[in-house]
């Protein structure tokens, strides 16, 4: 008989409701009939994120002292728990955006797209807790490949399947090299758990090892691309402007708040010994996300495309954060993510109202007017607009004060004022949005979705995501103080 | 409510008011008037503080203090000096004369106008009491998001040129003063502007004064100023050059010399260099300007060279000077612009060739135009001369030749002043001047008036600010010792 290891079930709660609610949805799509098959798979998808939610703050408030559980391969800590609140809070509101929004039209298969959400939202809580390369791997590929698919969900829009495409070919190659790294960190040192790895590394003197180093630097790569950061972005602004809009708003959100929560662990955790090479290659990695990201967005027209380089360079500010490897950059990722998930969120699910107002992609031109037409989805992108840009209207701005101390903090000056300048090219194309929707006169533009429709759920979706940035700038103690001790289980 | 907390309902009670306008649907009359109700509140809580400020004191009065970001040391501290006292003073009045003036004349979109204009006197008041770095830098951005839309959506014709440039050159200007804070911040272990220690770092010092030469203006950093003070709407105008510029002015005072005392020493030959060529040049500029706005806007940025030519003298006289100043050009440059708003409604333009002879018929504009006008080049008598004055007394102090540059560009401020008023009132009628152009309206004159009125108190008692700004009034002494 094979022996199991004791499963601690309620680590897992989290991946475990998200899952099952999963399975509804998708049961749904077979039983449901098709007139309700909608609501049904969206209110699914609602209380399953819900219900997420609830799973982990009660993970967070009973996990003060962090353990691996099931066989060492999951961590059951607060980093694991605050980022799947995070995390389940995005799934929540990309079901209210999607249940309107996506695949319009048709409702043959639109269970599914609920029940793909809420499998890579538990791919990706599953992920945040990853404790090995195993199920670091295992749980990327998990994510992905429903993200993959909801990318090329509503394949009558050619972009749709253009964009699946890409982001599967080019994903294929980030986990490719994800996996070779692992592989070769495991040649090198024989263990899988991040825990171990150090220890083996500083047991055999093995820091500086090439085979080590060119692990390292395959996994980087690929955890880079998931978040992507420049070098690593080629994918991005194709994929943001070709998917469905919610799911752009989804993974412009959720998959960078994974991807850079895991990377800051596997790096404390696993390679502390190589913390002179890795900090100094996100530095380089920040930087180049930094410049490539605001000078590309500076030339945009398309406000999705606009706001895919918006979010490469936020992930070079991120990065900033998580390359000083310092208990305070933790805290400053930590913190940086709540508002920058919130307006990233918000701000495509604005894009996708427009979008279907107008039926066509939106660009800065056909913004026009918005703000008037749309009071409160205009203010919105207004606050979610000057919150990027670090103006004092959100978390935002505290986000980049805290990343940029990190930094400084850490002895390198020279990172502020790359920061810095950033902020000032960034201001350029921010304010273009907010000139659009507020300074320039509507011409006649064929509103092809019609008159505006009520959309109670993604204006309560996209109210929630100005409450959260708005309210990280006033509740700055509170919410460090959450990402001070989730940030304690990490080994400083 | 305890005292202290007045400093707090200053800022938070035009923000909630604008809030209120944002939120409720309330119709275009009682939207105007919900503004222009919460800005008199405003003053009127102002005067109460001011009723109950005790002026013999030192240290700060009305403080709050309350941890906003722990583990960095930054705080929500707020409280009054007895000069910032003055320039919340200058805040909200001319806030709530703009208002009046936006309500006066019916501004389009009024739930988000007013809204806004409430928002930018929070973060203006905001400005000035704000005693910890990261949260002063805070309300020095946030004026800029309400003026950015202010301007760029009620504005003239070329406004969104003016606005672009507005914001770049400001935010350069104040991001490289996020980089100073935080590297003084960190340094020296606390962003509280009373607690922490002066710094003898350079750079410190040069990274802050770009944020506040860029943002008074002083020559060279002025390349934003012409276009936003020609484009905005005439009251957002006043403002920026009555109220926003004191705040680069103030800031010079409150952080660059009080925490950088040796690089303000070391630096204060450039400075005052920088200082006098914005009082000349900006007087020259002035006196070439073809428009209303462009001469009162030019003579903006030389009133701001010699406010900062009476700081950086670093005497008694040029500190108090200074204070003073501040509160009277900005009052008198409030004035000019809302009296610039009310002939471009009435002739459509405010160029020097198309204006003209409208003095007769039109006794009240005629009165108050002279009177304000005489008051910014600083007749005898006046509060603005009392100002210069000092600021010459001072800057003398300092050297001969400052002073003599400074005169000279009193001469200046003669010189465009008259030509102004000889060209909007006097010569022959211009082209856009007709008989059904009214003279000034009760509306108008109860917005004018007050500030008028202000101004002729100040020239009685100019000593109300000038020996009212410092404790004990040796400003020297409290900035090197009671700002720490």
């Amino acid at each position: 008989m094979i022996a199991t290891p004791h499963v601690d079930w309620f680590a897992i709660s989290t991946i475990l409701v998200l899952l099952g609610s999963s399975g509804i949805a998708l049961l749904g799509a077979v039983l449901v009939p098709k007139p309700w098959r909608r609501t049904f798979a969206a209110t699914v998808a609602s209380l399953g994120a819900l219900g997420g939610i609830v799973t982990s703050v009660w993970l967070y408030v009973d996990s003060a002292n962090g353990t691996r559980v099931i066989s060492d391969a999951f961590y059951r800590d607060r980093w694991t728990a605050l980022s799947q609140v995070i995390l389940c809070a995005i799934t929540l509101g990309t079901a209210l955006l999607a249940k309107e929004h996506i695949v319009r039209g048709d409702d043959e298969h639109v269970a599914e797209f609920f029940a793909l959400l809420l499998a890579s939202a538990a791919g990706m809580t599953f992920f945040v807790g990853a404790a090995n390369l195993m199920t670091l791997f295992l749980s990327l590929e998990w994510f992905s490949i429903a993200l993959y698919v909801m990318c090329a969900i509503d394949y009558d829009i050619e972009g749709s399947l253009e964009a699946g495409l890409k982001y599967l070919i080019l994903g294929g190659f980030g986990s490719a090299g994800l996996l070779f790294g692992s592989a070769l960190v495991y040649g090198a040192t024989n263990r899988i758990g991040f825990a171990e790895i150090a220890q083996s590394v500083a047991q055999h003197g093995l820091s500086g090892d090439l085979l080590l180093v060119l692990g390292l630097a395959l996994i980087l790569a690929g955890l880079a691309f998931k978040m992507s950061a420049a070098p690593f972005h080629m994918w991005t602004p194709d994929v943001y402007v070709g998917a469905p809009t919610p799911v752009t708003a989804f993974m412009s959100s959720a998959t960078k708040v994974a991807a850079l929560v895991l990377s800051f662990r596997v790096l404390q955790t696993a390679f502390p010994q190589e913390a002179h090479l890795w900090t100094w290659a996100l530095a380089g990695i920040a930087v180049a996300s930094l410049v490539i990201g605001n000078l590309a967005a500076l030339v945009q027209r398309d406000v999705k495309r606009l706001l895919a380089y918006s979010s490469i360079s936020h992930a070079g500010f991120m990065l900033i954060g998580l390359s000083v490897g310092t208990a305070l950059g933790a805290r400053a990722l930590m913190y940086y993510l709540i508002p920058y998930a919130a307006m990233a969120f918000g701000s495509f699910a604005i894009v996708a109202v427009r979008e279907r107002e107008l039926g066509v992609p939106v660009t800065l031109e056909n913004l026009a007017g918005f703000g008037w037409e749309r009071p409160f989805l205009g203010v919105a992108m207004w606050f979610f607009m000057f919150g990027f840009a670090g103006l004092p209207l959100g978390g935002g701005f505290v986000g980049k004060f805290y990343v940029l101390s990190a930094a400084y903090d850490h002895g390198w000056t020279w990172l502020v004022i790359v920061g810095v300048l950033a902020t000032l090219v960034s201001l350029y194309y921010y304010l273009g949005v907010v000139r659009a929707i507020y300074m320039r006169p509507s011409s006649e533009l064929a509103l092809a979705g019609g008159s505006p429709p009520r959309e109670t759920l993604v204006n309560v979706a996209v109210g929630a995501a100005l409450v959260v940035s708005v309210g990280s700038l006033f509740a700055v103690g509170p919410l460090i103080t959450l990402a001070k001790h989730a940030a304690a289980t990490l080994p400083f | 409510m305890s005292i202290s907390s007045f400093t707090s309902v200053l800022i938070w009670l035009p923000i909630a008011g604008a809030l209120a306008i944002w939120i409720l649907p309330l119709s275009r009359y009682a939207t105007g008037a919900l503004a222009v109700l919460v800005s008199l509140a405003e003053v009127g809580v102002w005067i109460e503080q001011a009723a109950r400020f005790d002026f013999g004191r030192t240290g700060l009065q009305f403080s709050q203090n309350t941890p906003w970001i722990k583990d960095l040391h930054v705080s929500y501290h707020v409280g009054e000096y007895a000069f910032s006292l003055w320039l919340v003073g200058l805040t909200v009045v001319a806030m709530a004369a703009c208002v009046g003036y936006g309500f006066w004349v019916g501004r389009d979109r009024p739930r988000a106008y007013f809204g806004l204009m409430l928002f930018l006197t929070g973060a203006t008041v905001g400005v000035f009491v704000a005693q910890d770095l990261l949260l002063f830098y805070a309300f020095f951005e946030a004026m800029l998001i309400p003026l950015y839309i202010l301007i760029g959506v009620w504005g003239g014709a070329g406004r969104l040129g003016a606005t672009i440039k507005l914001l770049i050159y400001t935010m350069a200007g104040s991001l490289v003063m996020l980089a100073a804070l935080i590297v003084y911040g960190l340094k020296v272990g606390t962003f509280d502007l009373v607690d922490a220690p002066s710094s003898p770092s350079r750079w410190l010092f040069l990274g802050f004064m770009l944020a506040f030469v860029i943002k008074a203006p002083l020559f060279p950093f002025h390349g934003w100023l012409p276009d936003a003070y020609r484009e905005a709407p005439p009251e957002v105008t006043a403002v920026l050059s009555g109220v926003i510029a004191k705040a680069g002015t103030y800031g010079m005072l409150r952080i660059a010399i009080a925490k950088f005392p040796e690089p303000a020493h070391y630096y204060r030959t450039l400075i005052l260099a920088l200082a006098a060529a914005a009082l000349v040049y900006g007087s020259i500029l002035a006196f070439r300007a073809p428009d209303f706005r462009g001469v009162v806007a030019y003579s903006s940025m030389a009133q701001s060279g010699l406010i900062a030519l009476g700081l950086f003298s670093g005497t008694t006289l040029g500190y108090d000077g200074a204070i003073l100043q501040m509160v009277a050009h900005g009052l008198i440059s409030v004035s000019l612009f809302l009296l610039a708003g009310t002939i471009e409604r009435r002739t459509t333009t405010d160029q020097f060739a198309l204006l003209g002879g409208m003095a007769r018929g039109r006794p009240a504009l005629a009165t108050l135009l002279m009177t304000t006008g005489i008051f910014a080049l600083a007749v005898p008598g006046s509060a603005s001369f009392a100002g210069e004055f000092l600021i010459l007394a001072g800057s003398y102090q300092r050297a001969w030749w400052w002073a003599v540059i400074g005169a000279g560009a009193i001469v200046l401020a003669a010189m465009y002043m008259l030509r102004l008023i000889s060209a909007v009132l006097h010569e022959a009628r211009g082209s856009t001047v007709h008989d059904e152009a009214l003279d000034l309206r009760t509306g108008e004159l109860a917005l004018i008036v007050p500030l008028v009125g202000v101004l002729l108190a100040l020239s009685a008692w100019p000593a109300a600010i000038s020996h009212h700004s410092f404790a004990g009034d040796v400003p020297s002494a409290v900035i090197a010792e009671q700002f720490k």
